[in-house]
């Protein structure tokens, strides 16, 4: 099933298909490994939902949620 | 001691934020530098000397950082330095139990330099998380050396320079290439990584709660709480003791100095001595609390959940989570939190961050918030009174910051991507040291540079009319705002430390010739002198929204290189505290 990132529940997995965040954004997740074909992980949501944690390659990132509407992924 | 030639070898320490690159610098080097578990931390480029047997290494200390072509600050002086070819070796650091991710960073090095070392750190944290690398096997694949090491343990350091020492002295590493080094890295980590056990336990479940929904902010306000309680506190009988161990060498150079003219003792012990004895009495004990027991937030990892709770309120004011953590380092020093800015990716919100940060009150203003607020509303506790002025000072700066990031510094696309690394043990012994000598000591001494001149000045001051020709000076603007002359003018004075704003303003009030004259001197000097409790609400409204001190001043002229920048970190919280206590008289009366 294909998704925006900002969609999945904490515990669930995915794989990234595309990456359509602003240029400056999709290079700083490129420098952290997040680009198509990664496998990632919704970690936990911030209180009010706005930062999500995303763990991929062993590490957890946390990005706005905003941001991940933009990054398409299936699961 | 016989002169032998020696070989020095520049070596340049590369790899991710958080992977212990700073700990295995110290631990080669001896050199102390800070190290902080929390992305963005290593500053500048740090270096420090290594001598084994007949060679010398220099060993620099990178800015921790995801690529060697980024844009930021830290990402440039890395990737520039690397690229330079300046290093004799470059050593490619890597976490071992987050190897996939560091690979990305060590295959670009790999890529640019013909002598490079991959060390594989935190090999005790992966081993205890159950992850295994097949060692062997990177360093086929790679075509460098690697070498596992534990720095915080002290472990595999003397691997790690012998192998630099060979790679210095060999042949040139054949040149390596891969198509996408973010493929190649998850290709490796497949290959030489194995999990033997869930990378579930202790760590996630603690995260889990302390970033909940239901737990995260209580338990964040509560920590932030107990520490500012303990500071508050705990620095009272350290003060005290100070205070008295510091006017029985009063006792001693007063009866030393007794042939000494009239002015040159005043100048030098009722000045010099007595501002600079005060300035470390009231300064040093909080600071010594806070910083330790922040560092601890600091060294468990707790920072960067902070920074991922909060992210949400300062969004709304155009910031991001990180300028929340400068905020609460602030609280200990604002200068520390000016410093700290350097986390925040976007120099807008970089540049507003600083210009507010002085607005949080630091715990040199709590003696101020806690005489004036015991003395006029007793039924609250001090803790409490604290704690209500630094939640209004903080939605000041964020009130602040909101107004400039839409206003002069807009911006364009506010992003926050923030690493969260595992939670680790705090290494007590390293906090106590680092905290105390990095950042305790070295605030105390600057300010000493600034207080003890002008303490001279101070006591020159009121031991000439000139002093009460200056408050009298400032009366007519200080009656405008709702306070006086007096009180201006002690805050003036307060200038190289806030700590001095009660002492000289006891001093002007009583016509003391000295602070030495008010030691003991409370908050009955405010109440014979008329105040209200009106005087004293716009009093502590001024103490929280002024002119940062000179400490604070310097580091936001270091950090931003520009005087106008600077005049206006120290024209805003004034015209904001300004502003307030206009408001407040009108309203109060």
């Amino acid at each position: 099933m294909e998704t925006s990132l900002d969609r999945l529940r904490p515990g669930s997995r995915a794989v990234v298909i595309e990456v359509n965040t602003p240029p400056a954004l999709t290079r700083r997740l490129r420098d952290f490994g997040l680009v198509p074909g990664t496998a990632v992980r919704c970690r936990y949501r911030s209180p009010w939902g706005k930062v999500t944690a995303l763990s991929f390659r062993g590490a957890v990132l946390a990005l706005r949620t905003t941001d991940l509407k933009k990054i398409r992924v299936t699961c | 001691m016989a002169a032998r030639p020696e070989r020095r070898r520049k070596v340049a320490l590369a790899g991710n934020p958080n992977v212990g690159k700073s700990t295995l610098f110290n631990a080669l080097t001896g050199l102390r530098q800070h190290t902080g578990n929390w992305p963005g931390k290593t500053v500048g480029i740090a270096q420090g000397r290594v001598r084994r047997g007949r060679e010398e290494f220099l060993f620099t200390d990178l800015p921790g950082t995801y690529t060697l072509d980024g844009e930021s600050e830290d990402e440039r002086i890395a990737g520039e330095y690397i690229c330079s070819g300046e290093a004799d070796c470059v050593v490619a650091v890597c976490d071992a139990s987050c190897l996939e991710r560091s690979l990305i960073l060590a295959l670009q090095v790999l890529e640019r330099c013909d002598r490079a070392v991959v060390c594989v750190n935190l090999m005790d944290e992966a081993r205890s998380q159950g992850v295994r690398v097949d060692l062997k096997g990177l360093e086929r694949a790679l075509g460098a050396p690697v070498v596992p090491t534990s720095a915080s343990r002290d472990q595999g350091l003397e691997a790690l320079l012998s192998a630099i020492g060979r790679v210095c002295d060999g042949a040139p590493q054949a040149p390596r290439r891969w198509e996408d080094p973010v493929r190649a890295a998850e290709d490796l980590g497949r290959a030489c990584v194995a999990r033997e056990k869930p990378p579930e336990g202790w760590r996630l479940t603690l995260d889990r709660v302390l970033v909940s929904r239901r737990h995260g902010i209580p338990i964040l306000l509560a920590l932030l709480f107990l520490i500012v309680w303990l500071t508050v506190w705990g620095a009272n009988y350290p003060s005290a003791l100070l205070e008295r161990l510091f006017d029985g060498i009063y006792g001693l150079l007063a009866a030393l100095m007794a042939p000494a003219p009239w002015w040159l003792r005043g100048v030098l012990l009722d000045g010099l001595y007595a501002t600079s004895a005060r300035v470390i009495s009231v300064m040093l004990p909080p600071m010594a609390i806070f910083f330790p027991l922040f560092t601890i937030l600091e060294d468990v990892g707790y920072l960067p959940r902070m920074a991922f709770l909060l992210d949400g309120a300062m969004a709304r004011c155009g910031g991001c989570g990180k300028q929340a953590l400068t905020l609460c380092m602030g609280l200990g020093c604002n200068a520390v939190g000016v410093t700290g800015c350097r986390i925040i990716d976007s120099p807008r919100e970089r540049l507003a961050a600083i210009l507010t940060n002085a607005m949080v009150p630091c715990n040199g203003r709590f003696p101020t918030l806690i005489l004036l607020g015991s003395l006029f509303f007793p039924r609250m506790g001090a803790a409490v009174l604290v704690a209500g002025a630094v939640v209004l000072g903080v939605l000041g700066a964020m009130g602040a910051s909101g107004v400039l990031t839409r206003t002069v510094l807009k911006n364009r696309e506010s992003t926050f991507v923030m690493e969260l690394p595992p939670f680790r043990r705090p290494r007590i012994g390293q906090i106590l040291v680092r905290s105390l000598l990095d950042r305790t000591l070295f605030v105390a001494g600057r300010a000493l540079t600034v207080a003890a001149p002008a303490g001279v000045v101070l006591w020159i001051l009121a031991n000439t009319p000139l002093l009460g020709l200056a408050a009298a000076f400032l009366d007519p603007l200080g009656k405008f705002l709702g306070m006086d002359g007096a009180i201006l003018l002690a805050f003036c004075a307060a200038l190289p430390a806030n700590e001095l704003t009660v002492p000289v303003l006891l001093m002007i009030l009583t016509g003391g010739g000295s602070l030495q004259s008010v030691a003991g001197l409370g908050g009955e000097a405010l109440l014979a002198a008329g105040w209200t409790w009106q005087v004293a609400v716009r009093v502590m409204v001024f103490t929280l929204f002024h002119w940062p001190c000179t400490t604070t001043l310097q580091t936001i002229y270091k950090e931003t290189g520009s005087i106008g920048k600077t005049a206006a970190a120290f024209a805003l919280p004034t015209a904001v505290g300004m502003i307030l206590c206009l408001a407040l008289r009108l309203v109060l009366g």
